[in-house]
């Protein structure tokens, strides 16, 4: 039974982990920039919601309505300031620059913050439940936090598939000069997906410092976890981002049942797993861009 | 149309000025245990010597093969550990068990090629990083490696200077041995190759350029480089640590030498180690302030000085102390190809 | 009324210079075709009108005003639309998606979707089908079409002939008369020189950067033609 409720668990995780890849898969698919500071981005996001919950009275949930909105911006400025900047400089600079990046905002956080770890209390809602039976029971928050997983990436396809915007970055992602041609500024539509992007990621952040203790050294981890339910679900698709994060978190918490200690190498071997045996992911991209 | 035999060569005024003038300075560093240099200014000139071969062989995989990994620091501890394991543990000479640990990291680095060559550019590098956590938490798993606290190095001599200076030849040696191979690579056909397949790696292909086979020499050798850079921290410091020499600020490190100094050139990461280890003094006294710093340069010189400070002095090029390229010397007019249109 | 004018533009690709001092001139309403060899300069021109490439020299000037450095994107909006050459449909999008795309920066106009599909029917029968799912054909009606899509004043199509079957060209180009109807002016790139013929009102044939011939279709004669696209 405890194996039934590591899975359903690890699935719950696997909706925090969809939502903490999501930016990173859409920043790849529209400008083919993997943004090495998307997991330290989150903690700052979790960073800012901690400082608001500490000093002001918005409660905990709330810190959505000012968390997303800045890092909307910050998105924003960071593409059109340097990573637009990076794309015209070769395929190499855009690693760089987001791994410089990643340096300088992790040890940023470290000189404000300090490596204490910080978390955000939501009271009850961490531990309370919902039983199913004697001996299987789901977790409030994590359901809560799967919930809107879901609803992000749904709302991100639909976003993609049927809105003017959407197409502009699909066709923009396809072939991007002939979409100059079309009238799409790609610096603006860059600019765009990056504050979508981030503003994801600023959800994700938020619940992730909800859900668990964390320090500025905690955005390396964030990343990986992010990167390996990207590659796992195959690039390109947002169901497969899910699904993914769904396998992942399977893997780390049923890895963990069965070797305390040792979840999140198991979730690393499932991973390199994936890499050998399906290196194209579970769902690939149909098309050759 | 000429009928000449068109010269092609490939050195240059500059480059053999330069090449000596680096023989000299070879030559006078080596002596330095012997004169000028206290035990102290050895130590600190092993550090600058790891420095630069942990930058070069940086500089060969992402500079020259296009390949940005920030998992090296999975080398650097397994050549570290691997000294500790054949010397301490098997007893080997630790001078003799550095090239052999060298070359377990190369080894050891080929499996590791078949499955990070599945990503590609920034999944690429993440997937290093992730590989280099597996390693880490694997090696850590062995108590008689130390496991998490860190084990000591106990078979080098004990006599101080012999023992430091010993370190001391033996880092300036590799240096000469990792800035001598890079170079000859470059000035290979493999080098050529990967110049082709820099510019465009489809034509590169269809001309017979085992595109594969070359990223993955490069990531062997690389690899034993990163290596090499490990065993000298250990045997520097006679300690490792797993957080120490697995750490992914190695690579920041790396990065930001082979970015100030210039990518894809020789000569690079050579000034950018220079001037990093002149501001390591300055920057370690900062706490978290120094990679912050180092951080934001780095993206600075990506953005607006791509070519480094290297680039810099050189202008762009035109002084090569170690040239890779080739010159043809032909005056224009002898290579008209097309008749004046009658 | 001159609609377009190019005057005396040197465009080049780093090293290399592609035109040289090259004038065209477009009226509203009139169909002009550049003809020319592979090389010759036809696609580089069609580039720097779109604004893919800036002249080194010289001034492009459309409607009245200057082109001189406006961005290719802002260019459709003011009435430009270049069918690039080898299609480029996006691959991933479906045929009306393609076609939505190309009303992105849409300007006042008749063609719609639905007056597209009215004109163009086979393009309404593939219109759920994904990009990399058609035919040469198919594929370059829809780049035509998905230029009309933002009403240009100006529509450039660029070698819409290369790779495709007679057959097929003969289809595209009868289209034509339905877009001009509605006082398009177009500025048709071919290297297939009889097709040109049929369907401008003026001809411009280019060699190496430069042009050498120029004239109505009418009074180019065969030798004429041939001498100046071959250079002999």
């Amino acid at each position: 039974m405890e194996w039934i409720n590591a899975i359903i668990q690890g699935c719950l995780l696997g909706g925090l982990y969809a939502l903490l890849a999501a930016g990173l898969s859409l920043m790849f698919g529209v400008m083919r920039i993997v943004n090495l500071a998307h997991g330290v981005l989150a903690i700052t996001a979790a960073y800012i919601a901690w400082v608001l919950v500490q000093h002001t009275p918005i409660p905990p949930f709330a810190t959505l309505i000012v968390v997303v909105p800045v890092m909307a911006a910050v998105g924003y400025v960071l593409q059109r300031g340097l990573l637009n900047r990076a794309l015209d400089q070769g395929s190499l600079a855009p690693i760089l620059v987001t791994f410089g990046l990643a340096i300088v905002i992790t040890n940023l956080l470290q000189e404000i913050f300090t490596v204490d770890n910080r978390s955000i209390q939501i009271g009850a809602l961490e531990t309370d439940s919902i039983r199913i039976s004697s001996d299987l029971a789901i977790g409030i928050f994590p359901l809560i936090t799967f919930v809107v997983g879901i609803v992000v990436i749904v709302g991100l396809q639909l976003f993609l598939s049927r809105t003017r915007t959407g197409r502009a970055m699909r066709a923009t992602s396809d072939d991007r000069d002939a979409a100059v041609l079309m009238g799409i500024n790609n610096r603006q539509l860059y600019a765009i997906a990056a504050a979508i992007a981030l503003g994801i990621v600023g959800v994700a952040g938020v619940f992730l410092g909800m859900r668990t203790q964390f320090n500025p050294g905690f955005g390396d981890v964030m990343l990986i976890f992010a990167f390996e339910a990207v590659i796992i679900g195959g690039l390109g698709s947002l169901w497969g981002t899910l699904a993914g994060g769904m396998i992942l978190g399977v893997a780390q918490v049923v890895g963990a049942q069965a070797f305390p200690a040792y979840g999140v190498l198991f979730g690393h071997l499932v991973f390199l797993l994936v890499l050998v045996v399906r290196p194209q992911g579970l769902i690939p991209k149909a098309v050759n861009s | 149309m000429s009928t000449e035999a068109v010269k092609v060569r490939r050195s240059t005024k500059s480059s053999y000025v330069g090449l000596a003038v680096m023989g000299i300075v070879v030559v006078i560093l080596a002596t330095g245990p012997y004169t000028f240099m206290t035990k102290g200014t050895q130590q600190s000139m092993v550090i600058l010597f790891t420095f630069i071969v942990l930058g070069t062989m940086w500089n060969l995989l992402a500079g020259y093969a296009g390949m940005v990994s920030i998992g090296q620091q999975a080398y650097i501890g397994l050549g570290a550990y691997g000294l500790v394991y054949l010397s301490n543990i098997l007893g080997i000479n630790p001078f003799v068990a550095i090239p052999i640990a060298v070359v377990i990291s190369g080894l050891i680095s080929i499996p590791i090629s078949f499955l990070a060559f599945r990503l590609a550019g920034g999944y690429f590098a993440i997937g290093t990083w992730v590989i280099a956590e597996v390693v880490k938490l694997v090696i850590t798993q062995f108590k008689v490696l130390g496991a998490g606290a860190g084990i000591s190095l106990t078979e080098f001599p004990k006599d101080a200077s012999t023992r430091i200076a010993l370190i001391y030849w033996m880092s300036l040696a590799a240096v000469v041995i990792a800035v001598a191979v890079t170079y000859f690579i470059m000035r290979s056909r493999l080098g050529l190759g990967f110049t082709a397949i820099r510019d465009d790696s489809v034509a590169a292909s269809s001309l017979g350029v085992s595109v594969t086979r070359s990223k993955r020499i490069v990531y062997v050798i690389a690899s034993m480089g990163a290596g090499l850079g490990g065993a000298m921290i250990a045997a520097n410091a006679l300690r490792v640590q797993p957080d120490g020499v697995f750490s992914v600020t190695l690579t920041a490190q790396m990065i930001f030498i082979v970015v100030i100094g210039g990518m894809g050139t020789i000569e690079g990461p050579i000034i950018g180690a220079i001037v990093f280890f002149s501001l390591q003094q300055w920057l370690s006294d900062l706490g978290a302030w120094y990679l912050v710093i180092l951080g934001v340069v780095a993206v600075i010189i990506v953005l607006f000085l791509p070519k480094g400070l290297w680039g810099l002095i050189s202008g762009s090029g035109r002084i090569r102390l170690f040239p890779t390229g080739y010159r043809v010397m032909s005056k224009p007019s002898d290579m008209s190809l097309i008749k004046e249109s009658s | 009324m001159s609609l377009l004018t190019v005057d005396a533009i040197d465009v080049g690709y780093g090293d290399f210079q592609a035109l040289y001092e090259l004038s065209a001139q477009v009226r509203e309403g009139e169909t002009l075709a550049i003809v020319g060899a592979n090389g010759a300069g036809k696609s580089t021109l069609l580039k720097a009108i779109a604004g893919l490439l800036e002249p080194t020299a010289g001034s492009i000037t459309f409607d009245g005003k200057s082109l001189s450095r406006v961005p290719a994107h802002q260019r459709v909006r003011r009435g430009i639309s270049l069918t690039p050459e080898g299609r480029r449909i996006f691959a991933s999008l479906t045929t009306e998606e393609n076609l939505l795309v190309g009303a992105y920066r849409a300007n006042p106009g008749p063609w719609n979707l639905s007056r597209i599909y009215a004109s163009f029917p086979l393009l309404n029968d593939r219109k759920d089908r994904l990009g990399t799912n058609m035919s040469g054909g198919e594929q370059q009606m829809t780049a035509i079409a998905r230029s009309l899509m933002s009403n240009p004043k100006l529509l450039l199509l660029d070698e819409v002939s290369l790779g495709l079957a007679p057959v097929i060209v003969s289809q595209i180009y009868a289209a034509l008369p339905s877009i001009t109807a509605e006082g398009t002016t177009v500025l048709v790139v071919e290297q297939d020189v009889n097709q040109a013929m049929r369907v401008a009102d003026r001809m411009q044939c280019l060699l190496e950067g430069r042009t050498v011939l120029e004239g109505v279709p009418s009074s180019l004669s065969r030798e004429s033609l041939a001498q100046a696209y071959f250079g002999i």
